[in-house]
């Protein structure tokens, strides 16, 4: 008997095919080879900047003899864990040059990779609560339109037509008087953005190694040639950290320190509910944002916890302020049951910003400092990083982001530029 | 909801306390010869240990600052002890 042929691109007509032959004909996404002995590049780390990473490394630099080390399963860290929002709503040039990259990336994500990403552009609207904060709402309105992505100021009434079941009542102890709007941000699903870039990835050559945690690097004249893990050395010509949360023990691993504190970020759902909100809020006065997901699950996320940590599970009272600011905004969501609580170690620079290029030790490059907002620049991370990795050099769009910028003073202080909570 | 050990008030709920930054960071001097280096080393580099970790926190209700050890992972506290002499 001829043996099914086996599906390598995901189509309307092959999950036809499948459904007609009960699904026997599919191949695995991506391979789970050991370790070769030594590679042209490595990434530590399989979320979705390692994995991106590999990608544009393979796409863009036609290096294909590359491996994602990850010491758990790939997308199991922040990539898995995040509330999965996509938008370029920053002040600085700086910052909408990297995230509005890594939005219109996201544009044609799905096809590029041939994995459905379930990209929905609903649009994020962020409620300010005064006169005086609108007059802020429209600074980061200017801004962003001068600096080239799509940005609306909202009234009270367009923002009560995108999400009227907001609190609008005369009780609210924060009012709506409008907001910002950017049309073109939306949600993904996020384990699907891991595993389409990991399948690409590997279609090209990448080896993906889980279950493999570094332990070590190996430094041969003040050089990072390789690294230490749990199933042998592995050697490189260039080295990368894309670790997330765990940035600091690769840099204590490594013999430096960073800008950096971990802290735990948590994010909850609920019970899935009928339709009743299809845009993204965030409301500057309680720090706490929502969206209904596709199953309609009611997805509240909010500020991160208060005490360095790297555990992945959040505290009580940052989850009590999250959901206070939830019932604030939205009073019938006080019916709802809470399903799921969980949370991820972020690491938090000083200036909100990601810290991108060479480390102090020649040869380990880093990719960390994205804080809570990974998620959304994976495709510009990874074209970054892997820009790095290939020729040693920034990117133009990386340029700024490098830790030199904490010596020299140029930060990029989004944490007061933005208006970002965290 | 976590409960900390204030040197002089006692155990005290969380949210009373407010992280201080890592013990034992000394502030270079004399300022006028502190390197561009030296100095941002001091004001941005820290340690962010996974596990053991010793910490300035400050007890807002009473004002009292003191070191924390405590455990990053599983968040059990150690020992608190007061920065003050007497």
């Amino acid at each position: 008997m001829q043996p099914p042929r086996l599906h390598k691109r995901y189509s309307a007509l092959s999950l036809l095919r499948e459904g007609l032959r009960g699904h026997s004909g599919w191949q695995q996404a991506w391979r789970s080879p050991e370790p070769k002995p030594a590679y042209d590049a490595i990434i530590i780390g399989g979320g979705g900047q390692g994995l991106a990473t590999a990608y544009y490394l393979a796409k863009n630099h036609g290096m294909t003899k590359v491996a994602v080390i990850e010491k758990g399963w790939i997308g199991g860290g922040n990539t898995g864990r995040n509330t999965a929002t996509i938008r370029s709503n920053y002040f600085y040039p700086e910052s909408v040059a990297l995230y509005d990259y890594s939005l219109k990336l996201y544009e044609t994500l799905g096809r590029e990779l041939n994995y459905n990403i379930m990209f929905s552009q609903r649009g994020v609207v962020t409620v300010a609560h005064s006169d005086a904060e609108m007059e802020i709402a429209a600074r980061i309105v200017n801004a962003m339109q001068i600096n080239g992505t799509d940005a609306e100021l909202f009234s009270r009434t367009q923002v009560l037509e995108k999400a009227p079941l907001l609190n609008s009542g005369d009780e609210a102890r924060y009012p709506i008087f409008g907001g910002v709007w950017q049309g073109r941000a939306g949600v993904a699903r996020h384990d699907a953005v891991a595993w389409g870039y990991a399948r690409a990835a590997d279609a090209r050559g990448v080896d993906i190694i889980q279950d493999c945690a570094v332990t070590g690097f190996l430094i041969e004249k003040g050089r990072c040639v390789g690294v230490e893990t749990s199933k042998g050395e592995i050697r490189a010509e260039a080295v990368g950290i894309a670790t997330a949360g765990n940035s600091g023990v690769m840099a204590d691993m490594a013999g430096f320190t960073l800008p950096i504190k971990s802290y735990s970020l948590q994010a909850m759902v609920s019970e899935p509910v009928k339709p009743c909100l299809d845009t993204v809020v965030l409301y500057l006065g309680t720090g706490t944002y929502m969206f209904q997901s596709d199953k309609g699950e009611i997805v509240v996320g909010g500020g991160i916890d208060r005490i360095p940590s790297y555990a992945q599970r959040g505290n009580p009272p940052v989850q009590a302020t999250v959901l206070s600011g939830m019932l604030e905004m939205f009073p019938s969501f006080a019916q709802l049951k809470m399903l799921r609580q969980w949370a991820g170690v972020v690491d938090v620079v000083p200036d909100s910003s990601p810290i991108i290029g060479p480390s102090p030790v020649p040869g380990l490059y880093l990719n960390c400092g994205w804080g809570t907002g990974g998620f959304k620049a994976i495709p510009a991370g990874g074209v970054v990083f892997a820009h790095l990795l290939a020729t040693g050099e920034h990117h133009d769009i990386s340029r700024p982001f490098d830790l030199d910028r904490f010596r020299t003073g140029r930060l990029v202080d989004e944490a007061a530029g933005s208006g970002i909570a965290h | 909801m976590q409960l900390f050990s204030c040197p002089f008030c006692g155990p005290r709920d969380e949210t009373e306390f407010t992280f201080g930054g890592e013990a034992g960071k000394i502030r270079p001097e004399p300022a006028p010869e502190v390197s561009a280096e030296d100095w941002s080393k001091y004001l941005h580099r820290v340690g962010n240990p996974r596990g053991a970790t010793s910490e300035i926190w400050v007890h807002q209700t009473c004002g009292e600052y003191f070191l924390m050890e405590r455990d990053t992972v599983s968040h059990v506290v150690s020992t608190t002890n007061a920065l003050r002499k007497s």
